[in-house]
């Protein structure tokens, strides 16, 4: 996870968000934060993994037993689609490259695209996975001891090919971090695992990321009413609170109508009231945004704390017991080996996120709505001049990223578990704005954000169950400490909205 | 199109920006703002095209009255702008800036970003910019950033365009090219606002010329008329318009600076290899359109700037290196470039602000404590030596008018004993009469033997004041002339053409007659 130092994973700047411009005609500055930062991870990974290696063998599941006669074909099928894929964007990419690699770069068109090496290593995976499932191997098993040497000299060659290009005065091209990154997760993954209790200790893969997917589910809507509320200008601190009364308000109108669907929709609603306070507040009154936003957390959490001591305890049948929102397989391709029951073995809610992520995407980067709003949150001024009411289209979004927040608080009480409790939240609104800033403020890039943030989230859940040499606190550490590194890493190399957390006065 | 102002009043608070103000724009007509930096134009072109409602007064389109909520009001009725700061996003493209607020649009609001292409590139062909949709306007020159300013106006079909100040931030041969433009704008029957304070341009392209002093029409003016008169209708007085000096008595070279080279965090050398001296009792002009490094290089002086290479030299001293307030005790003065924010604290009063360098020193502070009555009274000395018009010296300084802020700025820089005098953008945004006092304070300290460097990206200052001319471009020194260089010659360094070259270029425009 050395992601600390480097570009997030690569898919992060997807389509035509805005790019830094390629300057030229100057010396780079180069920065040692990466070589330094990766060497310290390359020797923790040696010593860690080398030094302390365990001497058991670690055991990764990779099916799920069930299923096994229906996945074949889809497996087939999958297979046959990612092997198209994976060679026609490599194609494209290999292509590309070779007619921009020449000394006349220019930022116009006919070089990669920010998508494009991001999605064939994508669709690489997908292959590697379908292949697997097309071998049937159900588990894999690794000699603990010698992946991880081998992996920690990975590391340490890795870091010090970044010294010796800094030292150059050359920039490390992404594929080092990126591949750094993958070689630390394997290390540190096998270390972990071979670990734990038992002889063969083992994990399942496909449950680790299908719980991955699901514990970003609310991650993945409070980053994306924090792209909505950012890029039209207004600081959203209020995430936090809105998943917190989404989740409150879903619990107990579920229970109330006998309805899980209202409880959705109620959900929704409480969002958009606490981006209502929000709104008026900061964007009528002016007051700061961030202030205020901690301010409605904080009413939030403790009106929700008094409503739940004094009512819900008192009668937990009427009040909350929500029920669940079952979860839906989509047919055919839930049935595809390992990706199908991450992907396509949710709730509603889980649907609706993907949903959200390509609606809020497509809107923002492809329609005369999204440039106006990224107008407004870049230079309010200059939208103003050309007729687009900010004040409205500021309003406007902060409502809707309230929605959108609020459903993300159902899932806690609607599809993790069926009962409201005290600050159930747990700080995830404030991880989500994490995931925000590390996606670069866009809705994909805060996707995959949280996909990795929630990873780690279940990841130390996972280990504490099996049992691991690192003791839990450290492992329940993980997320946060992600969160730290993620976002220090990227200071300097992301750029917020211009506009984003300051009021708009006309005149 | 025939537009019309009647009775055009703006209040703010008790301040009235425009006083019954009446103006006509004909079709097919330049005509031209002129007034001092803060007479009132902006604000009546403001009132003009929404963004302001007027406190009276109305507005005409062909005899008929309008009334506009917002600038798209007044957009819809034919009247574009391009305002002095451009009104552009600066991560967008082109065409996205273009389209915005006017988006061509396929099915379910998706953009359709080909259509906006189009226009762009026929508004481009019949005007002859060369503007590519595509680019992402931050990083596109100024001038070229002003283009895309008038294609937005023209893509809505303006009839009437308002340009604010638009040769602020050009170079003298951009300049030109906007002149150009213009004609071609007004050959095309569309009529033209032209906002400024500069009387050079104002008499090549205006067809008539109301001249706007204190928010109120104090007449109108033939384009013949003399600069000095139209300056002196500007400023209600008789100005003189140059300014008396005496030759410079150069004396050691006591400031050198050597290969002084500034990287930005980008990486990019925004100030490249400069070498230069400046002799006691001469004035060196930094040249240049802004942005090219001037910023950077008097801040690698005072010692505010990170990654500086290279060498500056003070009497002996190396300066490179040394804290702020080494640097200022060395006897160096220093004017920045934005008063507001680097040179006065604007909720201080006076007299604190005329001790901002000095409130730790002798004689205004003993031990942790400072001397109240001391440094009243030196404000007071000041206030009367530099002509600072205050009420009193306990008003916060942010209260006080532009040309005074600048004078108490000067009054306390040159309030030491200097060793070296920088000042940058010394008179922007000033009103004629302070600009005459700021430019006799800098000779003045000139001939006490000091070494004076101006940064300035005004052609008229410059010629003004220096006794040698630094030209900057990108970053680095194109070359240094003396005062008596031309314009044209200057221009087009400033531009980045080399000195003998630009000397043979302009020579063989003026042989050929082209040149106005």
């Amino acid at each position: 996870m050395s992601t600390t130092t480097t570009q997030p994973g690569g898919g992060t700047s997807a389509g035509n968000a805005p790019a830094r411009p390629a300057k030229t005609g100057a010396t780079e500055l180069v920065s040692w934060k990466a070589g330094i930062g990766l060497s310290v991870l390359a020797i923790v990974g040696t010593v860690l993994f080398g030094f302390m290696s365990p001497s058991k063998s670690a055991g990764f599941g990779i099916a799920e037993a069930s299923n096994e006669g229906a996945s074949s074909v889809a497996a087939l099928v999958t297979f046959v689609l990612a092997l198209l894929l994976s060679v026609g964007l490599g194609y494209l990419w290999f292509t590309r490259r070779r007619s921009t690699s020449g000394p006349a770069r220019s930022s116009g068109p006919g070089t990669v695209p920010g998508w494009l090496p991001a999605s064939t290593v994508a669709a690489v995976v997908v292959l590697g996975l379908a292949a697997l499932g097309v071998a049937k191997v159900s588990k894999i098993t690794l000699p603990s001891a010698a992946t991880c040497w081998i992996a920690a000299v990975i590391l340490l060659g890795l870091a010090g090919y970044t010294v010796y290009l800094t030292q150059a005065k050359r920039t490390a091209p992404r594929w080092v971090a990126g591949t750094f990154a993958a070689v630390f997760l394997i290390g540190f993954m096998v270390w972990i695992v071979a670990g734990g209790n038992g002889a063969e200790p083992s994990i399942s893969l496909a449950g680790l990321i299908a719980g991955s997917v699901t514990l970003a589910v609310p991650l993945v809507f409070g980053s994306l009413s924090g792209v909505l509320c950012e890029r039209v200008g207004v600081v959203n601190i209020a995430i936090e609170g809105q998943l917190l009364l989404g989740a409150f308000s879903a619990a107990v109108v579920a229970t109330v109508t006998h309805n899980v669907y209202a409880g959705l929709v109620a959900a929704a609603v409480a969002g958009t009231l606490v981006s209502l306070v929000l709104a008026v507040v900061s964007i009528k009154y002016l007051v700061n945004q961030i202030i205020v936003g901690v301010v409605l957390n904080v009413l939030i959490s403790g009106l929700t704390s008094f409503l739940f001591s004094t009512l819900l305890t008192a009668d937990p049948d009427g009040l909350n017991k929500p029920g669940r929102l079952p979860p839906v397989d989509i047919p055919f391709l839930s049935d595809i080996p390992i990706i199908g029951p991450i992907l396509f073995h949710q709730s509603l809610v889980g649907y609706l996120m993907y949903i959200a992520v390509i609606v809020v995407y497509l809107g923002l980067f492809h329609t005369k709505w999204g440039l106006r709003v990224r107008a407004v949150g870049e230079h309010p001024q200059a939208a103003d001049t050309v007729g687009i009411n900010v004040n409205r289209t500021r309003f406007w979004n902060v409502l809707m990223g309230g929605a959108i927040a609020g459903i993300g608080g159902s899932f806690f009480t609607l599809v993790s578990v069926d009962a409201f409790s005290k600050d159930m939240s747990g700080g995830r609104g404030y991880i989500a704005l994490a995931a925000l800033i590390f996606g670069r403020w866009n809705p994909i890039g805060a996707f995959l954000a949280a996909l990795l943030f929630g990873f780690a989230d279940n990841l130390q859940s996972v280990i504490t169950i099996i049992g691991s040499p690192v003791p839990s606190q450290f492992m329940a550490m993980l997320p946060y400490a992600l969160t730290v590194f993620a976002v220090a890493g990227l200071v300097g190399r992301s750029r917020p909205p211009a506009a984003s957390g300051i009021p708009y006065v006309k005149g | 199109m025939k537009l019309e102002l009647k009775g055009i009043t703006k209040r703010f608070g008790s301040l009235v920006a425009n006083d019954h103000i009446d103006l006509v724009v004909e079709p097919g007509q330049v005509h031209c703002l002129l007034g001092e930096n803060g007479a009132g134009k902006s604000t009546l072109m403001n009132v003009l095209y929404g963004l302001y409602d007027p406190s009276d007064g109305e507005i005409l389109i062909d005899g008929k009255p309008v009334v506009f909520k917002g600038p798209g009001d007044a957009m819809a009725a034919g009247i574009g702008m391009v305002h002095q700061h451009f009104m552009l996003i600066p991560v967008f493209t082109v065409a996205e800036n273009v389209a915005l607020g006017n988006e061509a649009t396929k099915a379910a609001g998706f953009l359709n970003l080909d259509e906006t292409r189009r226009k762009i590139s026929e508004i481009s062909k019949q005007y002859g910019f060369h503007v590519d949709p595509d680019a992402l306007v931050e990083d596109l020159p100024v001038g070229v950033q002003q283009r895309v300013e008038i294609i937005k106006a023209l893509v809505r079909d303006a009839e009437v365009l308002i340009l604010d100040e638009p040769t602020a931030v050009l170079t003298p041969q951009e300049t030109d090219e906007l002149l150009d433009i213009i004609r071609q704008l007004k050959a095309a029957g569309k009529s033209i606002v032209f906002i400024s304070h500069k009387l050079r341009e104002v008499k090549e392209i205006s067809d008539i010329i109301t001249v706007i002093r204190r928010g109120k029409v104090v007449g109108s003016a033939d384009p013949s008329a003399s600069p000095t008169e139209l300056a002196s209708a500007m400023v209600g007085r008789a100005v003189s318009l140059t300014l008396e000096k005496k030759p410079a008595q150069p004396g050691e070279a006591t400031f050198k600076v050597r290969d002084l080279t500034v990287v930005d965090h980008n990486g990019q050398h925004v100030v490249d290899g400069l070498s230069f001296d400046i002799a006691k009792g001469e004035v060196l002009a930094i040249a240049g359109v802004q942005g090219n490094g001037q910023t950077e290089l008097t801040e690698a002086i005072l010692g505010v700037q990170q990654h500086v290479t290279g060498s500056i030299i003070l009497d002996d001293v190396e300066l490179l290196g040394k804290s702020v307030k080494q640097v200022l005790s060395a006897g160096v003065g220093f004017v920045p470039e934005d008063r507001k924010i680097d040179g006065l604290v604007g909720t201080f009063s006076i007299s604190e602000n005329m001790i901002l360098d000095l409130y730790d020193k002798a004689p205004f502070a003993q031990g942790i404590g400072m001397k109240p009555a001391l440094i009243a009274s030196h404000a007071e000395k000041k206030v009367e030596e530099f002509d600072v018009r205050t009420p009193s010296i306990d008003v916060a300084v942010g209260t006080l008018s532009g040309g005074n802020q600048q004078k108490v700025v000067l009054a306390r820089e040159l309030s030491r004993p200097l060793r070296l005098f920088i000042a940058s953008q010394p008179t922007r945004g000033l009103d004629v009469g302070s600009i005459e006092f700021v430019h006799k304070r800098v000779i003045a300290e000139r001939d006490n033997g000091t070494p004076v460097m101006i940064v300035s990206t005004e052609l008229d200052e410059v010629l003004e004041l220096a006794d040698r001319i630094a030209v900057l471009y990108r970053g680095k020194l194109v070359g240094i002339v003396p005062a008596g260089t031309s314009r044209d010659v200057l221009g087009l360094m400033m531009a980045g053409v080399p000195e003998h070259e630009a000397e043979l270029t302009a020579h063989k425009t003026l042989e050929g007659g082209t040149h106005v």
